[in-house]
């Protein structure tokens, strides 16, 4: 296992203005019992916001939940203030409501991945186990 | 003679052939084998039933129910711009819908202005996007406020939009006592589910009182508050939480409103309610029925309200967002059905059937039709319109009616030990409940102990793909120019006049509504007087509990 030396750190984050947290509680609380280190933000964060907590926090990934269609605006605003901050090594992933092309477009943007509504925790930590190595020190 | 219930389930049913090691509800409640007048002793059909619109009302609010008027079709429409809505609500008012019910996009519902910087990405997207009075025009252009009852879907920000719905009728030359709706402005279940706030729990308050006390005096057919559980059971909680905090939340308001003086009968009867609809069929009827009892006597005997509008529960109710599948979406429309069926038997005044696609996007015309439509065949082809609650006296129905009452009682009994719903909301009560229950439902569902269909189990290899609505990026753009054009056009200095009224009224106590309502025909924004919320009432943060 590539992380094996110490647990993944993950950022839970809900960027954009929707209150919709469920997905979002429930994820977190799926990756702490899978043994990861998790941080949620809250709600009704800017991308900024999420970008600065990603620093404090000194993670390995970023989980963006939103429900409120303004994934194709928010997602690749995150991308960018994490650059900004040469973050370009946290791996970011997302989940919601977001149609089948625009998860194309999002991919190519630098979203590893997007789980839409169904996609079962147990995939979604899977997922992570076997796509985010921590990173360097 | 028939023998004793235990005497049966002991030599005459085959335990050893259940299907299921465990019956439960899917609030996960564990369901008899059987239900017979054993469940019901010591019961009394007066104290418990009553006939239809007799107290407690357990058996409906109208002596006639549906045979006499039926319930309201109220589809919930909102997306783009104000025209764009406007369109859609015209086609439902022609396809045979009798009342309209608005959704605002996430800037409008938490304050902000369709220029500012937090409102980018999220304009027209969930909802219509209206900033100022010119929006609202544009919304009801040609929709006869006087004869269709409207519903808004907004909280935190209820006051501006109700004052600007009422601002347009003036101008249109209705008075406010001819106008009929709902506004949906419960601030209480923001804080424990939906998560649409500006300020704490308090002030919040507050204002939804104000607009109780406006309400009742100038726009006496008006509901100035809908205490909604739909939103606490899509958080995921179950359906006895939803019944218990949604009473707990229309308890904190008429003691909120009796503590400044109101007497209880002059706002008690345009107190509305709205529940959820969700897949388990007579737990959801049972929870109708519970709630209009648990109100009546909660009514009567906490409050001594005596007027019997001022007992009966009338709700709005939507079939349950959460239960749809983005899998095979067109098996939407049969759980819609089933859920609508549930929310007819269970007597509701209001329905929203969700359209099949809505897991994907907003709902096209065609899959709004069909929702539409699920409701004329359900109240006019399957013949259940003609009885007033039929269920009534069925030993599983009452016996489960008389369940979900208990624990949602005790749930209340809580709360008012922990001294009251904004108390128990500060300290995370109600919220952790919810997170609690979802997390133990979804669980259940990844272990596939509980089936949605399309989703782990009876799964396709390849979806078939369908066409869903796309809102454009042109919107925000214009949307916002549109803004910024009407506020370089207006009265300076009566904006600045009508403001500082708004932000006086706010500081020294006195009825938020008159100003606000001057203020919205001077063309102040939603940004701008939710700007003096912020101010006066501070910002609340959301505590982040996992």
């Amino acid at each position: 296992m590539s992380h094996e030396d110490r647990p993944l750190r993950i950022l839970v984050a809900k960027p954009g203005l929707d209150g919709h947290d469920r997905g979002a509680k429930i994820i977190a609380r799926a990756f702490r019992d899978a043994g990861f280190e998790v941080i949620y933000t809250g709600l009704h964060q800017t991308p900024e916001m999420i970008a600065e907590a990603a620093v404090q926090e000194d993670v390995d990934a970023i989980g963006l939940s939103l429900l409120s269609g303004a994934h194709m605006t928010l997602f690749p605003a995150v991308i960018d203030e994490l650059r900004k901050r040469e973050l370009e090594d946290v791996a970011i992933f997302g989940g919601g409501i977001v149609p089948a092309e625009d998860i194309v477009e999002l991919k190519k943007l630098g979203i590893r991945e997007i789980f839409t509504p169904g996609a079962a925790t147990d995939t979604i930590v899977a997922w992570v186990r076997a796509n985010v190595p921590p990173r360097e020190a | 003679m028939s023998t004793g219930k235990a005497d049966w389930l002991e030599t005459n049913y085959p335990k050893q052939a259940d299907r299921l090691e465990r019956y439960t509800s899917l609030s996960d409640v564990e369901v008899d084998p059987l239900y017979s007048d054993e469940d019901l002793s010591g019961w009394s059909y007066e104290e418990k039933l009553g006939h239809p619109g007799q107290f407690p009302f357990t058996r409906g609010v109208h002596a006639s129910m549906f045979r006499g008027k039926l319930w309201t079709m109220r589809q919930f429409a909102g997306f783009g711009t104000a025209e764009d809505t406007n369109q859609r609500f015209k086609f439902l008012l022609a396809e045979g819908q009798t009342g309209l019910s608005t959704a605002f996009d996430m800037p409008t519902l938490m304050g902000y202005d369709a220029d500012h910087p937090r409102a980018l990405g999220e304009v027209g997207r969930e909802g219509v996007a209206v900033s100022s009075l010119a929006d609202m025009e544009a919304l009801f252009a040609d929709v006869p406020l006087d004869e269709v009852t409207t519903s808004m879907t907004v909280n935190c920000t209820a006051s501006v939009l109700l004052a600007m719905y009422f601002a347009v009728a003036e101008r249109r030359g209705i008075p406010l006592t001819k106008l009929g709706g709902t506004i949906q402005n419960d601030m209480l279940k923001e804080f424990i589910a939906q998560k649409e706030w500006i300020s704490p729990p308090e002030p919040s308050v507050r204002v939804v009182v104000d607009m109780m006390e406006f309400c009742a005096k100038e726009a006496p057919r008006w509901h100035p508050v809908s205490i909604s559980g739909y939103h606490i059971r899509e958080a995921g909680s179950t359906a006895a939480q939803e019944l218990a905090f949604t009473l707990a939340d229309g308890i904190g308001y008429v003691q909120a409103a009796v503590d400044r003086g109101l007497d209880v009968d002059s706002f008690a009867p345009r107190l509305s309610f709205f529940f959820n609809l969700h897949n388990d069929f007579f737990e959801e009827i049972a929870k109708l029925r519970a709630a209009r009892r648990m109100w009546a006597n909660t009514m009567r005997e906490r409050f001594g309200a005596k007027s019997p509008k001022s007992l009966t529960l009338r709700t709005h109710c939507q079939t349950a967002g959460c239960s749809l599948t983005a899998q095979q979406p067109v098996n939407n429309v049969v759980r819609v059905a089933i859920q609508a069926l549930a929310g007819v038997l269970g007597g509701t005044q209001s329905l929203h059937t969700n359209s099949m696609d809505e897991t994907l996007a907003l709902p096209s015309e065609e899959s709004v039709l069909v929702a539409l439509r699920t409701q004329q065949i359900i109240a006019e082809e399957t013949g259940v319109a003609n009885f007033v609650d039929p269920l009534g006296g069925s030993y599983a129905v009452e016996a489960l009616t008389d369940k979900i009452e208990a624990e949602a009682a005790d749930y209340i009994r809580r709360i008012d030990e922990m001294g009251g719903i904004i108390r128990a909301i500060e300290l995370g009560f109600p919220q952790k409940e919810i997170a609690e229950a979802s997390y133990r439902f979804q669980q259940q569902l990844d272990r596939g102990e509980r089936v949605m269909v399309g989703v782990n189990k009876y799964q396709l290899e390849t979806e078939p793909p369908i066409e869903i609505m796309r809102i454009g990026n042109d919107i925000e753009r214009k949307q916002a120019e549109r803004v910024r054009a009407r506020k370089q056009a207006r009265d300076a200095a009566a904006v600045k006049l009508a403001l500082g009224n708004v932000r006086r009224a706010a500081s020294d106590g006195s009825n938020l509504m008159p100003p606000i309502l001057a203020a919205v025909k001077v063309e102040c924004t939603v940004g701008e007087i939710s700007d003096i919320f912020r101010d006066c009432f501070g910002v609340y943060h959301d505590p982040a509990w996992i």
